[in-house]
């Protein structure tokens, strides 16, 4: 049992977030040292016997054996029970992943290029986060609007296609609270590997919050929306809104539509998308007279519905 | 030349001189030749490409200059795809059997050429016209739907799939042909007393992969050309805009291209099987299990698709079937392994470098073919499916184990071909620096594919970034050792000592008629009177 433990600990799987990844790692921590024993005695015999026959002189006599039916049987016979039991506890396994329980909470995502949209029953919808409650089945309706993109939780060991044109399906119950990653696993163009999510697990009354909140938000005009971000990202510290003055950084007060001029004299105007770029990459193009480096990233943090939703009200700054 | 009894001194080398001589060509061993050339060179611009992959992937983007070699993932999507389609339909699935086998197969069996010279030579220029209209994609609009041209992203991507389809198209009839063409010469031109139980295993292998190329090649071509009639005139068969299925193509295509894995690794198995018995003078042990083994992992591998789809929707029943039949064919497999190992026992081996190579594959087809069962088990491939994991397997099946072979059965037969020995030391060399360079490139892998990270990907996040350099220097040493590889084969051929008759003390028949063959293999047609492993 110790081996098998270290096997376990030795596989480089992620956190195991379910029950159905615990019992992933055993098959596959069982595989590993079957595995491990199937190629020392193949690699090992092979070195053994090259060391151990190695040509003496140039007439060496070698044993005429054509073949051993006994043996020959054996070794097949061997590997087919081990083949045949590993393929009934892997279908074991599969079984339960498969199976969607009753009653399980269902969510909508829908795969697109390149973000993964969420949609929970009330209505609120997300991008690139999903969040559900601990200790509970939780059912995802896949669907693509696009190609078929596949929606995989490493440490879930899950992934299903995304495949437009019709829904699939997959469930899991996450037994810790965290943060895990959402990663698109089916080649779907340019951005596919920058189409990560995150799966947040938090405890039910949070989940409860989330939603609720959610749902108010959602109808909150979006420049509500954003004036509330912007508090609650602290970005008023360095910006003001209501004043041409300048904090630690340029003032957005009326800014929206102007011209700003850059380090090195470029000229840009100020709109949608380079406040996009501010926000996500604040370094690429540094105002005339400000320090670099200052600004931290909003990347990852925020997702695309809040980031319209800080445009937008960069926009209403303007009276526009 | 009516009679083929050569004069002294003349080979088919210089038998006719010039570039036309060579262009029109009818002698199999030429046509060896010009493939070999050929894929050599679709094998540098497929490396170059695996080269900048790695070295994009050398950090992730946040990491200004080497993270952003190749600029964007676009340009990053479409290196990948060449790099894939030009190994693929190429490298490794003409490689052995173009190369090798056109020059082997008819002298394994004491003939003076293959059933249908002509037609041997036809298929040359199908694969270079598929090949010549697979690389003008890459002047017209570049493809980025990496080499199994899934749907709906081959259809709605502006780039130029028909074309690159079409070429595909073309290289398979190519296959085709020399398929049918192997089938039937070992059919109708076998020496007197040349049983089909007297043929080297090599030509067995030869023989089993004719069988797929002619039954599976002709279904990837259907489908391409749905996928082009798709595409052209919007069918609606694959995109479900248009109400079509788009993993039905899948179907489609893995109902090729399983079977086409085995086109990639039996003629490597078969290669084994000869250097193997030469370097330790010994009888094959199962020369019977290894001969049916391979017509048998042949039949299966039609049925064994599915198991490229667990999670793409199929139903759970069908995963279950695929499962328990991919099992299946992990028997015959591990079979040859044993027989391959038992037939080192009690033997005379000698490490020349062919052997070296023959070790190195039986090495990694075990790290290669255990992982591939891993990848069989359902719950266990839904979390690696499309993960590095994938990625180091097929590199350990296709690169391990296909190309260790073709290197090794290319140093054991180069005497043969050129009539010249190249230097042993470089040889070794070459082995050592693939063969470390190539376990420091992609064991990583597995562990990458293990903790999460999928492939295909332009950027990866931070916790993946050590072994992703590991990674990329060892496709540097890979680089070196295949570097001295063509530096040996180059400084043989110019410098070389004059090679022997048969320098490995080896029996099958090409090592009977000299170095290199006459113009019509023998000159007096052999008697064959034993089998072909007879060391007593
Ligand atoms: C010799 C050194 C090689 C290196 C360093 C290398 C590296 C790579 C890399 C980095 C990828 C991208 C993996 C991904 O993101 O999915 C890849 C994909 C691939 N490689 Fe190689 N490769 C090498 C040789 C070969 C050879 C000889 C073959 C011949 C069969 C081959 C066949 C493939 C295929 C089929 C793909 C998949 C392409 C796709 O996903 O569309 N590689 N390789
Ligand atoms: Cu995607």
């Amino acid at each position: 049992m110790m081996w098998f433990n270290l096997a376990k600990a030795q596989s480089f799987m992620p956190t195991e977030g379910t029950e159905i990844a615990k019992q992933v790692d055993n098959l596959y921590g069982f595989l590993l040292i079957t595995s491990f024993i199937a190629c020392v005695l193949v690699i090992g015999g092979m070195i053994y016997f090259v060391y151990k026959y190695k040509r003496k002189s140039d007439n060496d006599k070698t044993a005429y054996i054509s073949h051993n039916t006994a043996l020959e049987f054996l070794w097949s016979f061997i590997p087919l029970v081990i083949f045949l039991a590993v393929f009934a506890w892997g279908w074991y396994i599969y079984h339960g992943m498969r199976t969607m329980p009753k009653n399980a909470l269902e969510i909508n995502v829908l795969g697109k290029q390149w973000a993964w949209e969420i949609e929970y029953k009330n209505g609120f919808k997300a991008v690139n986060e999903v969040v559900v409650p601990v200790n509970t089945d939780v059912k995802l309706l896949l669907t693509s609007q696009d190609v078929i993109h596949s929606f995989f939780v490493p440490s879930f060991r899950i992934k299903q296609d995304a495949v437009p044109g019709r829904y699939t399906a997959l469930w899991f119950n996450a037994t810790k609270l965290g943060e895990f990653h959402i990663f698109c696993a089916e080649y779907c163009g340019t951005s596919h590997s920058g189409m990560i999510g995150k799966l947040r697990v938090v405890t039910q009354e949070e989940f409860n919050k989330y939603l609720e909140e959610g749902q108010e938000e959602g109808q909150l005009p979006l420049a509500k929306r954003g004036e509330k971000l912007f508090a609650l990202k602290a970005c008023a510290s360095c910006h003001s809104v209501d004043s041409p003055a300048v904090k630690v950084g340029p003032s957005l007060f009326k800014k929206f539509g102007t011209e700003e001029v850059l380090e090195g004299g470029a000229k840009v105007v100020v709109d949608e998308n380079y406040l996009r770029e501010s926000i996500l990459q604040p370094n690429a193009k540094i105002v005339n007279g400000f320090p670099h480096g200052v600004m931290p990233t909003f990347q990852g943090q925020i997702n695309e519905n809040e980031l319209n939703a800080l445009v937008e009200y960069v926009k209403s700054l303007s009276g526009k | 030349m009516g009679n083929h009894s050569s004069a002294a001194g003349e080979n088919y080398l210089n038998h006719e001189k010039g570039l036309w001589s060579w262009l029109t060509t009818v002698d199999h061993k030429r046509i060896g030749l010009m493939y070999m050339i050929t894929v050599m060179f679709f094998f540098l611009v497929g490396g170059i490409m695996a080269l900048l992959l790695r070295l994009e992937l050398f950090a992730p983007n946040t990491v200004q200059g080497v993270g952003q070699v190749l600029k964007n993932g676009d340009i990053y999507n479409q290196v990948l795809t060449y790099h894939g389609a030009i190994m693929v339909f190429m490298v490794i699935v003409p490689g052995i059997p173009a190369i090798l086998g056109n020059f082997f197969l008819p002298i394994h069996l004491g003939a003076k050429d293959v059933a249908f010279p002509k037609i041997n030579l036809l298929s040359w220029y199908c694969f270079m016209a598929g090949a010549a209209l697979a690389i003008a994609t890459f002047f017209t609009h570049k493809i980025d739907t990496g080499w199994t041209f899934y749907t709906p992203y081959s259809i709605r991507t502006g780039t130029s799939t028909v074309l690159m389809v079409l070429g595909a198209f073309i290289m398979g009839m190519s296959s085709v042909l020399t398929g049918l063409n192997f089938i039937v010469t070992v059919h109708k031109l076998r020496a007197p007393g040349m049983t089909m139980h007297r043929m080297p295993l090599f030509v067995w292998a030869l023989y089993s992969t004719a069988i797929l190329q002619m039954l599976a090649t002709p279904v990837l071509a259907i489908t391409l050309l749905l996928l082009a009639a798709e595409k052209i005139f919007g069918v609606g068969i694959f995109d479900p805009a248009l109400g079509g299925d788009p993993v039905l193509f899948q179907h489609f295509f893995w109902f090729y291209s399983h079977p086409a894995v085995y086109i990639m690794i039996l003629p490597a198995m078969g290669i084994v099987s000869e250097l193997i018995a030469t370097f330790s003078r010994k009888v094959i042990f199962g020369y019977t299990a290894i001969a049916y083994s391979s017509l048998g992992i042949a039949a299966v591998s039609f049925f064994v698709w599915g198991h490229h789809m667990f999670v793409s929707g199929q139903s759970a029943t069908a995963g279950i079937i695929f499962s328990f039949i991919t099992m299946l064919v992990g028997v015959p497999t591990a079979i040859k392994m044993f027989n391959w190992v038992a037939t080192i026992y009690k033997g005379s081996v000698r490490f020349d470098s062919p052997m070296l190579f023959a070790l190195g594959f039986l090495f990694l087809f075990a790290i290669g073919g255990v992982t591939g069962i891993m990848l069989a088990v359902l719950p266990i491939d839904v979390h690696f499916h499309d993960t590095y994991f994938v990625v180091a397997h097929f590199h350990y099946v296709m690169v391990g184990g296909t190309l260790m072979a073709l290197m090794g059965g290319f140093y054991y037969w180069f005497p043969k071909m050129f009539g010249k020995m190249f230097n042993e030391s470089l040889a070794r060399l070459s082995f050592v620096f693939i063969f470390v360079g190539f376990n420091v490139t992609f064991f990583p892998q597995f562990v990458l594919g293990a903790m999460g990270m999928p492939r295909r990907y332009f950027d990866y996040i931070p916790a993946y970034e050590t072994l992703n350099k590991i990674s990329t220097v060892g496709s540097w040493l890979i680089l070196t050792g295949f570097l001295f590889g063509l530096y040996t084969i180059v400084q043989g051929i110019r410098k070389g000592e004059k090679a022997p008759m048969n320098p490995w003390g080896a029996k099958t028949l090409e090592w009977q008629t000299s170095s290199p063959p006459p113009h019509f293999n023998f000159d007096v047609e052999p008697v064959v009177t034993a089998g072909p492993y007879e060391y007593r």
